[in-house]
């Protein structure tokens, strides 16, 4: 069962059932169920229009020709001879007008390396080819040269030493922390790369327009992001760049920024070809280039009491980065600011840095950092509560915060904290402690030469709810809502949709707001003509803090329209546009009052306010083989009041399976800077038989900032899912995992006592050339 | 070459090489691009369509091996303003998020309807398995394909 708890319920209700059982139905759904999805109906019948589903008469297609070494100085691009070149188009670095950089926060990554400069990493485009066809194209493809001289490359953070960021968060003393402590655990966990693998693959299609500008249509996550990037490097008015956000299938983070890079290239072709030009990624391209979650190494040292009382956290965090910086600094704040796990600890010093390495750049992936760093937490955790023999709820229950508790940043947690009744929620529905009982007593029961054994384990954590510090303030996102001269409603803003369901929740909103149904408010295309730039659709941002400023707008154009007809919006507001026209009122950001944060000295409130999730996750393991099954798992989430429960089950759903990806299979292999398994026979997501039975269930603290009281609920679930999985494994196996994934090859090292080999997300050298 | 077969009813004709993809020729020959690419080598089924009946992958499919047959895509099931009942079981019950896994998921789960088997949960996450989707944790659409079979078991019709 799934249940929605009245904002400000203190008691739980009875417990629920046990996981559901194999086999079985997914367990009834609450009856609230929310308008349903503004444009389910599009893409059940194929109507929908993806980014390659649009039709441009007489485009071009367009190509990246890229490094295939992790660091060398590129010598030349020679075309050869043997080739018809003037039926295609090559564009290299000397044909951008503007800036040659992928606009972001550091100005380091070409848009194309130029001929002297330098490679850093497999997979760089280095020129673009466009034709009229595409046997054209490949055949252009083989004729390009490309020249370089290899330079040593790094592959290890941990031997890098460059340095893209740095931070420190302190708190309390931390030597005297450690000299109090009874007992001192330390462990190294280790993470590697995952890939956000959107079903749909990455594409822009650019058209030249006569004013010398260029319209972008592509799939994306942040128009604005590549509005400002097309802007800068090809010298653009902001009406020249047009950015249209087409049908997007999947993001996860995967199409925050790289998005950039490929209207940029789109962009440049079809101004030189003078016709539209389609960049349509294939699975391999996209899968060899784009950004992946970064690969982490971080080192806990806690002290505790014997009572289980929390008195010290010493933590390092190191992040690969990759070859460029992309968003690098903001991934590491976040997984910074959450490595310590939703835990009340007086005395706390973490430490953070990201590393350059010549690997591909890393980005954006759903959690933004916390997946990374909560895994160590939460491992650290379960093992401190094996060490001291105290069951890993209890313990949790004893070290949670609660309304009142300071965090390191100093930032006091005034309200919505919701982390006991997350894993009260989830505890209960498991059946966490019978079921805890039982695989304890089998484990201890069991036989030399037992084939399967069973285990349960647990895991929490916490997100903070849009851009972390000042993020917001400097944003300063803007959103509106119009009563159009023909009487209608629209929500404008650059919130895209990506199937999380912003078309939905926003017109919901707003319609609450003014009293109509849904179906009475449109959402204004993503269109940066058209929209406002609300922000970029990252960060769990949008249902609380667009969604924040849209409630706003509409309060206020209700409250316009009723002082001049003097009656209810609902009953006038058609006459009203008919009267007078068109009204739109639009609504700045304003800092949540009493959320401040410092970002010089990495102090104050980091968030304005923090969802919280707990995991039960239960496994089978082949003792013989080390698989895995991950049969069920319970992920309660609170994210504040839920707007629309069917949508906002599935975020946890769905995050919950990538986070069980995360966990067991989902790995990327490297050799000299390259990925090796780059494709999607070699890389591998769960299926409909690998995906465990997951019950979502949604608690609502709600947060008094926001309008509508909604926190962020995107990224939550994929900060529990993995930890939960691990200790479950644990549970079954009696041995701990410290590097992701688990799979089986270290699952049978573990139990055998074999050195692990490699680390998750470092390359292995170049493959050694024998003479002759 | 020409290439005579169905689709989703329709007779039609094409005048393209034999060994051309029957996705390139559904979506660019005969612009239904309902059908969508997700891999290009039958991993994850985002382009599957009927082809008298069975669900195969279209992006393995030479169009030559169509010939003579039925297919049957997505643009053959409901429309918009009139979905058929496991559209409007995806629809309620949340079985579509990003969308592009939707409507070559739709094909396998309406043979497997069309199959007879009954509707259990092991059953219906057998007959995706070669359907990957990364949104929904598989849930709610495993939810949406039994509600569907229920009905049409109710109603006493397999198939549409």
């Amino acid at each position: 069962m799934t249940r929605i708890l009245p904002p400000g319920t203190q008691e739980l209700l009875a417990p629920d059932p046990l996981l559901v059982p194999p086999g079985s139905r997914t367990p009834g759904r609450i009856s609230q169920r929310g308008p349903l999805r503004r444009e389910g109906p599009a893409k059940l019948t194929g109507l929908a229009k993806y980014t390659d589903d649009l039709v441009f008469p007489g485009a071009w297609y367009g190509a990246t020709i890229r490094s295939t070494e992790p660091r060398a100085t590129l010598l030349g691009l020679d075309q050869d001879d043997a080739f018809d070149w003037t039926q295609v188009v090559v564009v290299t670095a000397t044909d951008i007008p503007g800036d040659n950089v992928v606009s972001l926060i550091r100005d380091d990554q070409p848009i194309l390396v130029p001929v002297g400069g330098e490679i850093r990493h497999q997979a760089e485009p280095l020129c673009l080819i466009a034709a009229a066809d595409r046997e054209t194209l490949r055949a252009a493809k083989r004729h390009l040269k490309v020249r370089t001289e290899r330079l040593p490359a790094v592959f290890d953070p941990l031997a890098s030493t460059e340095e893209f960021s740095h931070l420190e968060v302190r708190r309390g003393d931390l030597e005297a922390g450690f000299a109090q402590a009874e007992l001192v655990v330390e462990g190294t966990y280790r993470v590697g790369h995952q890939e956000q693998l959107y079903i749909e693959n990455q594409a822009m299609i650019a058209i030249p327009q006569a004013d010398g500008g260029v319209t972008v249509h592509g799939s994306c996550q942040c128009p604005y992001y590549i509005h400002r990037a097309l802007k800068r490097s090809l010298q653009l008015s902001d009406a020249q760049a047009v950015v249209i956000q087409a049908e997007t299938g999947g993001g996860f983070g995967g199409k925050e920024e790289y998005p950039s890079m490929i209207a940029l290239h789109a962009a440049l072709l079809a101004r030189k070809v003078g016709k539209a030009v389609r960049m349509i990624y294939d699975r391999h391209e996209d899968l060899s280039a784009t950004t992946k979650r970064h690969p982490a190494v971080i080192h806990h040292r806690t002290g505790v009491m014997r009572d289980g009382t929390l008195v010290a956290q010493e933590i390092d965090v190191v992040m690969d980065g990759g070859a460029y910086c992309t968003l690098t600094p903001v991934v590491l704040s976040r997984g910074v600011l959450h490595a310590g796990g939703p835990y009340r600890c007086p005395n706390v010093r973490i430490a953070g840095r990201s590393m350059a390495t010549n690997t591909p750049p890393n980005g954006a992936f759903r959690g933004f950092g916390a997946p990374q760093t909560e895994f160590a937490a939460e491992m650290q955790v379960n093992r401190i509560a094996e060490a001291l023999d105290i069951s890993p709820l209890e313990l949790r229950r004893r070290w949670a915060y609660r309304e009142g508790d300071t965090t390191p940043t100093g930032q006091v947690l005034r309200e919505s904290v919701a982390a006991i009744e997350v894993l009260d929620a989830a505890a209960e529905a498991s059946d966490f402690a019978r079921h805890s009982a039982q695989t304890r007593h089998a484990r201890e029961a069991r036989q030399s030469g037992a084939r399967l054994a069973s285990g349960i384990g647990i895991a929490m954590g916490w997100h903070g709810a849009g851009f972390t510090g000042s993020g917001e303030v400097h944003i300063a996102g803007v959103a509106s809502v119009e009563l159009t001269d023909d009487g209608m409603i629209r929500v404008l803003s650059a919130q895209t949709e990506m199937g999380q369901g912003t078309k939905t929740i926003f017109p919901q909103l707003v319609a609450e707001e003014l009293g109509l149904e849904p179906d009475a408010v449109e959402n204004a295309p993503q269109d940066t003509s058209i929209v406002p730039d609300s922000g970029p659709t990252v960060a769990s941002r949008t249902a609380m803090v667009v969604g924040g400023l849209i409630i706003k707008a509409a309060r206020r154009l209700r409250a316009q329209v009723e002082s001049v007809t003097d009656r209810p919006f609902v009953d006038s507001y058609r006459e009203f546009a008919l009267e007078h026209g068109a009204l739109r009122v639009d609504e700045h950001f304003e800092p949540y009052p009493n959320v401040d944060f410092d970002d010089a000295t990495y102090t104050g409130d980091a968030y304005p306010a923090f969802g919280w999730a707990c995991a039960v996750a239960r496994v089978d393991v082949d003792l013989d083989t080390g698989e895995v099954t991950v049969r069920d798992v319970v992920s309660a989430d609170d994210a504040g009041r839920i707007i629309h429960p069917v949508l906002a089950e599935g975020q946890v759903e769905g995050g919950t399976l990538q986070a069980v990806g995360y966990a067991t299979i989902e790995e990327i292999k490297l050799v000299d800077g390259r990925y090796l398994n780059d494709r999607l026979a070699t890389y591998l997501i769960p299926t409909s038989l690998d995906a465990p039975r997951i019950e979502a269930i949604l608690v609502e603290k709600p947060f008094s900032g926001a309008p509508h009281g909604a926190k962020g609920i995107g990224e939550l679930p994929m900060d529990v899912g993995a930890p939960a999985v691990v200790a479950a494994i644990h549970d079954a196996t009696g041995v701990w995992i410290h590097d992701l994934p688990a799979t089986p090859e270290r699952i049978l090292a573990a139990m055998t006592g074999a050195p692990a080999r490699g680390s998750p997300g470092v390359s292995a050298p170049a493959p050694k050339r024998g003479a002759g | 070459m020409s290439y005579r077969f169905f689709v989703n009813g329709d007779p039609v004709e094409v005048e393209v090489p034999g060994m051309r993809r029957l996705l390139d020729v559904l979506r660019e020959d005969l612009a239904l691009t309902g059908t969508k690419e997700g891999c290009g080598e039958g991993e994850c089924g985002a382009c599957s369509v009927l082809l008298d009946g069975a669900v195969v992958d279209s992006c393995l499919v030479p169009v030559c091996q169509v010939d003579g047959t039925s297919v049957r895509t997505v643009e053959g099931l409901g429309s918009e303003d009139e979905l058929n009942d496991l559209q409007a079981a995806f629809l309620a019950t949340g079985g579509a998020q990003c969308g592009i896994c939707t409507p070559g998921m739709l094909m396998a789960a309406e043979a497997f309807i069309a199959s007879g088997a009954p509707a259990g949960d092991e059953a219906i996450r057998e007959a995706i398995a070669g359907n990957l989707c990364r949104c929904t944790g598989y849930t709610k659409i495993v939810e949406a394909i039994a509600q569907a079979a229920e009905r049409r078991r109710a109603a006493g019709t397999g198939d549409l």
